[in-house]
């Protein structure tokens, strides 16, 4: 076994039991924080994974600003409620195979598609060179640059529905 | 040769009189209606009387014919609106034209204390306008337009006081019954069609007489269109077993029982057989089945007239008797002898209907017999036309009625399809019906007055009404002397003139003859030669005359000179007496074996279960499953934000498989 | 020297995808159903990245980035709602949501 090897299974397991964690949970200020363990787990397999870029996004934007937020709301309203589930008709009956069945498949497929085996012998070796932040900021402004502009222009959308929703809260 | 060459003028003189009176009538003082209704068949009279005049210039061999325009065009059927006089045709239409006129003159008598007058003569000249089409058409839908239209004309007026409700039954009693026989004119009609492929009286007729006479035993093609449309003559002139409906047209007024119950309507069918006599003659079967029909019901209506009370009741079931001794005639092969007393009848039941209107007007709407009597010093007018008409219908020498009946019992008894048994019914059926025609006579006018003299004012009717009755009076006298055969050493020029017609289209010889020359007697082969002497000689010895005469003296008998014999007799024969005073509870058997069966599957099968449980019901459930389905789909809207939820991922689910299937089979 | 397969990391994607639509549909919670939406995304996004590495290409890191940037704005947008809702109903449960029925 080597080293990338472990790092994966010991930080997916992390991710997967902070998943089932968040569900789990009975509060929420409990699934918030599980949810930022899955986050940070994330961020590690993603540098195992050569991107170190976006790994650090995660963590900065993602963990640190998103999950703030998420604290910062459950904190503001007070959400420390109990609360058990009350499972809906639908959610019983169909939710929950449904969405094994879903797991099961998707796994099932990528397990053997083509590309899933392609890689497996062999590609993917980590190449420092190609995913430089250059190269990766070079993409982003220049092949998808309208996608990137349009995106600003959407936070600040954002932004503004905030304000005004949270204004008109009180 | 004007009328000829326009012969829809006389049908659209009576068309045109019911539309303006039917439409602008309602206001009109009496006098204004009156014009209109009487002067367009007056109008139509005097246009008959040229057509007369015209046909007689020409050659008279063959039918007269004007086609107007093509009514029908479907595939191979074809039907022309078009109209054809011939001997026959004029014989008709005189009696239709001539008899509508005089009903008309004294409908403004009779009626003239009704509602309603504008649509009393609205209604009667539409009938003429129906009659005359169904007389001359040239093909047989056209005639059953006629028939048809006859059949409504009859209907409205019957229930012309409809708020009566047994006036309206018995409207809708004569349309439904003569419907059933409708139904197998119809069925006649087009067995016609598909035989020879046109319904025009002369393509039929020319490919007829190609056609070898068919065997009397079995039902070949042309005995069954002939059984077929006769049924429609039973319906229509009230034959046995559709009489049911003329005794209760009784309820209509008078003057439309004179009219289309004695004198044109129910004469209809026996116009319809003699005009299909080329047919009829090569159905052996047939035209005897219409001869056992006629004889049968001659002598069964007779004897429920013997019984009845009501005046009108008496002369409904003299109708029926008389009709069946016109099928009689044609039964037997003297078309003409059948024609002949379908106009005699005319006359003398015209004349007796309108009498008794007379009478029933003078009794201020009295019609049971036995509440009348000793009328004849008050009103003499009616009493001596009526007289004679009762003369003429017993068959008492010298009478027009004596001439036609005896035509046709001597048809009966020597002529070429000669049968004792139908004779023999003809025969004690004149008796019955003399009997009861004087019984009439005498209960009415003759005895003491079995009414209170100080409550009814019997007094004598307006000249509008007896000037009509006289005229007929005269024609019942001495309308016979047209056809006197050659016993009485005078000319038939009634059956010369109509010899052309039914001489037409004959069958080979040693088969069924149609001439009537034939049938009264003068060169039958079985007869010794005779001369004029030995003829009237027989004539007025012949049983006929012997039971018209006994009759009468039956008659005399129980009604005036032995009163309570009568009453004897009723007692001494109770059981019999009871059955036919019920006209044979036929009426009763008819409700229980059709009408109450007919009405529970109406009500219980049709109404409640097809109706209601299958129609409604399949439309009630298809709206109840709408409605549950789209209550069901309602519940998907919730608000239930939980289940919004669940629902997103149900779809994105079902979109993933959808999706990862197509790519696995695109890829395989 | 042996890398892990990417098809590990497509099935721990799947895994995590399922665990948060089982979240999703699960929770009584407003701000835990949000967390489970967050939670897919993320799933996504290990699988673009795994496949980034897989193709040797970068334009899935550029997906992914955007991923996280909408993420983000949903976010904020989206718990500007749900402090307003728990303003007006009082009550953190969604199934008090339920206005949207006509």
């Amino acid at each position: 076994m080597s080293i990338p090897f472990i790092l994966f299974f010991v930080f997916a397991a992390i991710a997967v039991l902070g998943a089932v964690l968040l569900i789990l949970a009975r509060e929420p200020i409990h699934s918030a924080l599980s949810l930022i363990v899955v986050m940070v787990s994330l961020a590690v397999l993603y540098l195992l994974l050569g991107a170190e870029f976006i790994a650090a996004v995660q963590i900065i934007v993602y963990a640190g600003a998103v999950m703030v937020l998420f604290v910062f709301v459950i904190m503001l309203l007070n959400a420390g409620v109990e609360e058990r589930t009350n499972w809906s008709k639908m959610a019983k009956y169909a939710g929950l195979p449904l969405a094994f069945f879903l797991l099961l498949e998707i796994a099932h497929w990528m397990w053997r598609s083509a590309i899933g085996t392609k890689i497996a012998n062999g590609v993917g070796a980590v190449n420092p060179a190609a995913v430089s932040t250059v190269d990766l900021s070079t993409l982003l402004f220049r092949d998808y640059l309208f996608p990137f502009e349009a995106t600003s222009i959407l936070i600040l959308i954002a932004i503004l529905g905030a304000l005004v929703l949270a204004k008109r809260g009180e | 040769m004007f009328i000829l060459n326009h012969l829809w003028i006389i049908l659209a003189l009576p068309l045109l009189g019911a539309g303006i009176n039917g439409l602008f009538g309602k206001n009109w003082p009496k006098a204004a209606v009156n014009s209109v209704g009487i002067g367009s068949v007056s109008l139509s009279f005097l246009s008959v009387l040229e057509v007369l005049r015209e046909f007689l210039q020409t050659d008279m061999s063959h039918a007269w014919f004007q086609r107007y325009f093509n009514w029908i065009s479907v595939g191979r059927f074809s039907v022309d609106f078009a109209l054809s006089v011939d001997q026959l045709t004029i014989v008709m239409l005189l009696v239709v034209t001539f008899v509508s006129m005089l009903v008309h003159i004294y409908s403004a008598g009779y009626m003239a204390h009704e509602g309603g007058y504008y649509r009393f003569f609205s209604y009667l000249n539409l009938f003429v306008f129906f009659m005359l089409t169904l007389v001359l058409a040239a093909n047989l839908i056209l005639m059953f337009v006629g028939w048809e239209g006859v059949g409504l004309c009859s209907y409205l007026l019957i229930g012309f006081w409809f708020l009566k409700k047994s006036a309206a039954d018995a409207g809708k009693k004569a349309f439904i019954t003569t419907r059933l026989g409708d139904f197998g004119f119809t069925i006649g009609i087009l067995l016609a069609f598909w035989t020879f492929h046109s319904v025009d009286f002369g393509t039929i007729f020319g490919q007829a007489s190609s056609m070898a006479p068919e065997s009397a035993t079995g039902i070949g093609i042309l005995t069954a269109i002939c059984l077929l449309l006769f049924a429609g003559a039973v319906g229509k002139s009230a034959q046995l077993p559709l009489y049911v409906w003329l005794p209760d047209a009784m309820e209509g007024p008078t003057p439309v029982s004179a009219l289309i119950h004695a004198a044109t309507m129910v004469t209809a069918g026996v116009y319809m057989v003699a005009r299909m006599h080329p047919l009829f003659s090569r159905a052996p079967l047939a035209m005897f089945v219409v001869a056992v029909v006629g004889a049968a019901t001659a002598f069964y209506s007779a004897t429920i007239g013997v019984l009845q009370t009501d005046i009108k009741k008496v002369l409904a079931y003299s109708t029926v008797s008389q009709l069946g001794y016109m099928f009689l005639g044609c039964g037997v092969g003297a078309y003409a002898a059948g024609i002949f007393h379908l106009m005699t009848h005319a006359f003398f039941k015209g004349l007796l209907f309108l009498a008794a209107g007379s009478v029933i007007h003078a009794m201020n709407g009295e019609q049971d017999m036995r509440k009348m009597g000793g009328l004849r010093r008050k009103i003499p007018v009616t009493y001596w036309t009526m007289f004679f008409a009762t003369l003429a219908i017993a068959g008492i020498p010298g009478f027009s009625g004596f001439f036609s009946k005896d035509e046709i019992l001597e048809a009966a008894r020597t002529g070429p399809q000669a049968n004792f048994w139908l004779w023999l019914l003809g025969v004690v059926g004149a008796g019955i019906t003399s009997f009861y025609m004087f019984r009439l006579v005498f209960l009415t006018f003759f005895g003491k007055a079995r009414y209170d003299e100080k409550k009814v004012h019997v007094h004598e009717s307006p000249r509008s009404m007896t000037v009509p009755l006289v005229i007929l009076a005269i024609c019942a006298v001495a309308g016979g002397w047209f056809a006197a055969p050659h016993v009485i050493g005078g000319t038939d020029y009634f059956d010369s003139f109509l010899h052309p017609v039914f001489a037409s289209y004959p069958t080979p010889a040693g088969m069924v003859m149609q001439s009537n020359a034939l049938a009264s007697g003068a060169s039958v082969a079985t007869e010794v030669a005779s001369s004029p002497g030995m003829e009237l000689m027989r004539a007025l010895t012949g049983w006929p005359v012997i039971v018209a005469v006994l009759g009468l003296l039956l008659a005399w008998w129980f009604y005036i000179r032995r009163p309570d014999a009568a009453k004897r007799a009723m007692q001494s024969m109770r059981g019999l007496y009871t059955l036919i005073y019920n006209k044979y509870y036929v009426d009763e058997i008819y409700a229980a074996l059709f009408v109450r069966p007919l009405l529970w599957i109406s009500i219980n099968v049709l109404w409640h279960v097809v109706d209601e449980k299958v129609i409604d019901g399949t439309l009630n459930s298809i709206a109840h499953v709408s409605r549950e389905a789209g209550g069901q789909v309602r519940e998907l809207q919730s608000g239930n934000a939980r289940s919004y939820a669940a629902w997103v991922v149900v779809g994105a689910v079902g979109f993933t498989i959808l999706l990862l299937g197509l790519g696995i089979w695109m890829v395989r | 020297m042996s890398v892990v397969p990417i098809s590990y990391y497509l099935v721990l994607s799947a895994i995590l995808f399922g665990l948060g639509v089982i979240a999703f549909v699960f929770k009584r919670n407003i701000i835990t159903i949000f967390m489970a939406i967050e939670l897919m995304l993320n799933a996504v996004n290990l699988a673009f990245v795994a496949f980034a590495r897989a193709h040797n290409q970068l334009d899935g890191l550029v997906f992914v980035f955007f991923v996280i940037v909408v993420a983000a704005a949903e976010a904020a947008v989206g718990l500007a709602i749900v402090i307003t809702i728990a303003h007006n109903r009082r009550s953190l449960n969604v199934e008090d949501v339920n206005l949207l029925k006509f």
